[in-house]
């Protein structure tokens, strides 16, 4: 669970303190578990929550721009510049360490409110209901804005990945 | 809010491709559009790879978090503290 919320508030104090209070509220709640899902899914899912509420509690900074991160195309709608094959496949770059550090350092680098969803969706496995309700938007904007967070984070990958690596 | 859909007519550009992607890949277009998707992916080397790679990005950032050593994963919950929680549960 602290390596759930390490993940997402990205400061150990704040990490502890939403695992903490996710165990308070779990307790609280407990008779609101149906017993229909696993403990570790119920508890999990509460953790997120909790980090989404520290993540809220933030002084907001403005949010930095993801255009700079979406591909770019010509007036006529080609891709400039064109796309390249990656040299590796992803079996054989998920067994070098550094390729999986270079991938967390990149999904850190997205701003916060797309990192939120890449997480929440593709590493803590939250449905895309579930994900738009926790983070109050409509599953068409969600999905919008996990695929830009895609989008961006292959942009930041892209020069390390390309051709010959 | 709906979401916004690609041009009606019969072929897609790069730029259409790649921003309605999820909604390709999710088989969320239209069977018309779907189909001038892949027609274009047929003749667009430069989709096909940023196609290969958007998946790769995908597989990744799923991959990147399994490293035990550096990112440990959710911990299962240990059997006596789900015993104990049901017990509880139990008495209510």
């Amino acid at each position: 669970m602290l390596a759930v919320a390490r993940r997402l508030v990205r400061n150990e104090e704040d990490a502890r303190d939403a695992v903490q209070e996710a165990f308070v509220s779990a307790f609280r709640s407990l008779e609101r578990f149906e017993g229909t899902s696993r403990i570790s899914t119920w508890l999990h899912r509460i953790v997120v929550n909790c980090c989404l509420m520290k993540l809220r509690g933030r002084q907001r900074r403005p949010e930095e721009a993801i255009e700079d991160l979406l591909p770019r195309f010509q007036e006529d709608g080609h891709q400039m510049p064109a796309s390249v094959d990656w040299s590796e496949p992803v079996d054989a770059l998920l067994h070098r360490r550094e390729i999986c550090a270079l991938v967390r350092q990149c999904i850190d680098r997205l701003p916060e409110s797309y990192r939120t969803v890449l997480l929440l969706r593709d590493i803590e496995e939250v449905s895309t209901n579930e994900a738009a309700t926790m983070l109050g938007v409509t599953e068409n904007a969600l999905k919008i804005r996990l695929h830009r967070a895609r989008q961006a984070l292959r942009t930041l990958l892209d020069p390390h990945l390309r051709g010959a690596v | 809010m709906s979401a916004p859909t690609p041009e009606s007519r019969p072929f897609v550009t790069c730029q259409e491709v790649l921003t309605f992607l999820w909604a390709y890949l999710s088989g969320e277009l239209e069977a018309e559009k779907q189909k001038t998707f892949d027609e274009h992916l047929e003749r667009c080397p430069s989709c096909v790879a940023y196609l290969g790679s958007y998946r790769a990005t995908i597989e990744l950032t799923k991959g990147a978090f399994e490293d035990p050593v550096c990112e440990p994963g959710i911990e299962e919950v240990p059997e006596d503290l789900v015993k104990a929680v049901m017990a509880v549960r139990r008495k209510e």
